[in-house]
């Protein structure tokens, strides 16, 4: 029992951050229209320049802040020259250019930090543990990263449900030609709202950094779990990558934590392990595969269109 | 549109010439090694080639490609073990190192799998069609991965290729040209598929599937055997790169394969069929040449794409050969 609540707040963490970098993205695709590949290397610049900085400065938080500036400084530099240009363009040019920038952040990582992990530690007043119920330490890390993730997505929340720039944003994605008519500028809009999506995703990185390895590549698993979570919550719906980020994120610690007991009731011991595992990988694209033959827009499309 | 066609045909000519007397020369050079790397980028072409079927000409952006390459090489690797092994597979079937069994399973079960992912993600499209093509490409990745039993994240190495009668696939010759008689196989293959009724219903459903539908054409049919052909070409690749290389890794079916297989195509050009052949021999020694001046090679390539995407539309074979013959 203990050890299902503790797995169900693994889940919840790793959907936290599923929730971080599926909400940046799927206003990109929901509002450019556009499909970016390259979001993860945002994730990987947060994670690097939040540990880099943090080992530096001995600070954890001008880490976090370092790497929310990186994060969303690279993501308005790529807009600009790159991204930009894409918006009217076919989805395969789209995927073919991000794919480019993927290699060449991959490799620059490479380049910077070299091919060793980076190991990032947790800060002091952040370490330890506490005692959620009795016999259930839990790492307060792990807490805290709960924590801001439900902060920012109230944040978000109140963003595009509350001001101008949240209204003006929806109108944008709702129609460009008008939008811009009324004198909003919407170039501007997009600018910003793509350095959002990667601030998120640096928040992401560094806060996952001390609890996985930071290393060139590492933008990539999470981006595809991302673009599950989006396909399952339907493009472009905040509230679809709420649902679809905790869905994946208990579907699969859960399914790695209780499979392989699972399956020591049916198989011997070894090999049980070694199909769990298997399997236990492959749960969430069965629970996508699933949502798409029941609801093939994810659960909540955004656009009727 | 005359002159832009005779370009084309002497374009394909020329480069079925080069490819055909490659060895010889390579051989009188003293220059063996070009044989085997080669022998890689007409296998590559292959997978290309199907890939462009599925992308140029039907307008299905899968990024999940490598998964049926991956597969080809798998059967081939998992039969290599359990026939080096004399264990049987699953306690039923024998391995075997026969080219003429495991080769047409490769292509047979690389078939079917396309067929089922097919079927599930061609209820999409647009963007929703490239994610999940690339998800459940990742998932067979991580089921590789997490496979101890051929060996997991290392992979499984292969002692010797598969045997064939009369032809001896160790000769790293005889092996070119077979390579090199597959690649012109589906070549052809592909070309007749996409000039026949089938090939108009595929390209016809790219341009407006609505229309397609309106005059009484089951289209999603078509478009998923058409999956499943480009599924079978890249298992036909698959069997071969195991051959080619006697290793079978998870990382054949990694994303990264599938996005350079993608950019193959388009620096060759879409829709046209020679174009990913080019698009492959280009990548390929591109990589060959940079990875020799520095390891850091990627970070040049990245840029380079971004350029070719933004500036030069219709790929170096719509460059070489004028816009003309695409599509007819």
């Amino acid at each position: 029992m203990l050890l299902a609540i503790e797995q169900i707040l693994n889940g919840l963490q790793l959907g936290i951050t599923l929730f971080l970098m599926s909400a940046g993205l799927t206003l990109v695709f929901g509002i450019m229209q556009v499909i970016n590949l390259a979001h993860g290397s945002f994730y990987m610049i947060g994670a690097f320049v939040g540990a880099t900085v943090t080992a530096r400065s001995g600070s954890f938080l001008l880490g976090v802040l370092a790497a929310l500036v990186a994060a969303a400084g690279t993501g308005m530099i790529v807009e600009v020259i790159v991204l930009r240009r894409l918006y009217r363009r076919e989805h395969l040019d789209q995927v073919l250019a991000t794919f480019g920038l993927i290699l060449f952040f991959n490799e620059l990582t490479r380049i910077i930090w070299g091919r060793q992990p980076l190991m990032m530690d947790v800060p002091a007043w952040l370490g330890g543990s506490i005692e959620l119920l009795p016999g259930l330490p839990y790492p307060v890390y792990r807490l805290a990263v709960i924590v801001v993730g439900i902060a920012v997505a109230l944040g978000l929340w109140l963003l595009f449900a509350r001001t101008r720039l949240g209204m003006q944003i929806r109108a944008g994605a709702s129609n460009r030609e008008m939008t811009a008519a009324l004198g909003v500028n919407i170039r501007l809009i997009y600018t910003l709202v793509f350095g959002l999506g990667t601030l998120l995703a640096g928040l992401a990185g560094v806060m996952a950094g001390p609890i996985l390895a930071v290393e060139s590549g590492m933008g990539e698993s999470i981006l595809i779990l991302t673009f599950v979570v989006i396909v399952i919550g339907g493009i472009g719906s905040v509230r679809g990558a709420v649902v679809g980020a905790l869905l994946v994120g208990m579907v699969d610690t859960l399914g790695r934590a209780f499979l392989p007991i699972l399956f020591r009731l049916f198989f011997s011991s070894a090999s049980a392990d070694s199909i769990a595992a298997s399997v236990a990988s492959m749960a969430i694209y069965i629970l996508m595969a699933a949502i798409l033959v029941w609801r093939p827009r994810g659960l909540f499309p955004a656009h009727s269109s | 549109m005359m002159r832009s066609i005779t370009r084309a045909s002497a374009i394909t000519v020329a480069g079925g010439l080069f490819f055909a007397v490659l060895p010889l020369v390579a051989t009188s050079f003293g220059e063996e090694y070009f044989i085997s790397l080669f022998s890689r980028i007409l296998i590559y072409a292959i997978a290309a080639v199907s890939l462009d079927l599925l992308i140029g000409y039907g307008g299905m952006i899968s990024l999940g490609h490598a998964a049926y390459v991956g597969l080809g090489a798998y059967v081939v690797g998992i039969l290599y073990q359990h026939s080096y092994e004399g264990q049987p597979l699953f306690g039923l079937l024998p391995g075997s190192e026969n080219a003429l069994v495991v080769w047409p399973l490769a292509v047979l079960i690389a078939a079917v799998f396309a067929l089922v992912i097919g079927s599930l993600c061609l209820r999409t499209s647009g963007m929703h069609f490239i994610m999940i093509t690339l998800a459940f490409a990742q998932m067979l990745y991580y089921f590789f991965v997490g496979l101890e039993q051929y060996g997991g994240d290392d992979g499984l190495s292969i002692f010797s290729r598969n045997q064939m009668p009369v032809l001896d696939l160790n000769s790293d010759i005889q092996f070119y040209y077979l390579c090199l008689f597959f690649l012109v196989i589906y070549l052809i293959f592909v070309h007749r598929l996409v000039h026949s009724r089938f090939g108009l219903v595929i390209r016809g459903a790219n341009s407006n599937n609505r229309r397609i539908q309106a005059i009484g054409i089951h289209s999603y049919r078509y478009r998923l055997v058409c999956f499943a052909i480009a599924g079978a070409g890249g298992g036909l690749a698959g069997a071969l790169l195991a051959n080619q290389t006697e290793f079978v890794s998870p990382g054949l079916l990694n994303w990264t394969l599938s996005g350079e297989l993608m950019v193959m195509v388009l620096l060759g050009g879409l829709g046209s069929l020679f174009g990913p052949v080019l698009g492959a021999t280009i990548f390929l020694l591109l990589e060959e040449v940079l990875a020799m001046y520095t390891e850091h090679w990627m970070v040049y390539l990245g840029p380079f794409l971004v350029i070719v995407v933004i500036f030069a539309k219709h790929g170096l074979f719509g460059l070489l050969a004028g816009r003309g013959d695409r599509n007819e």
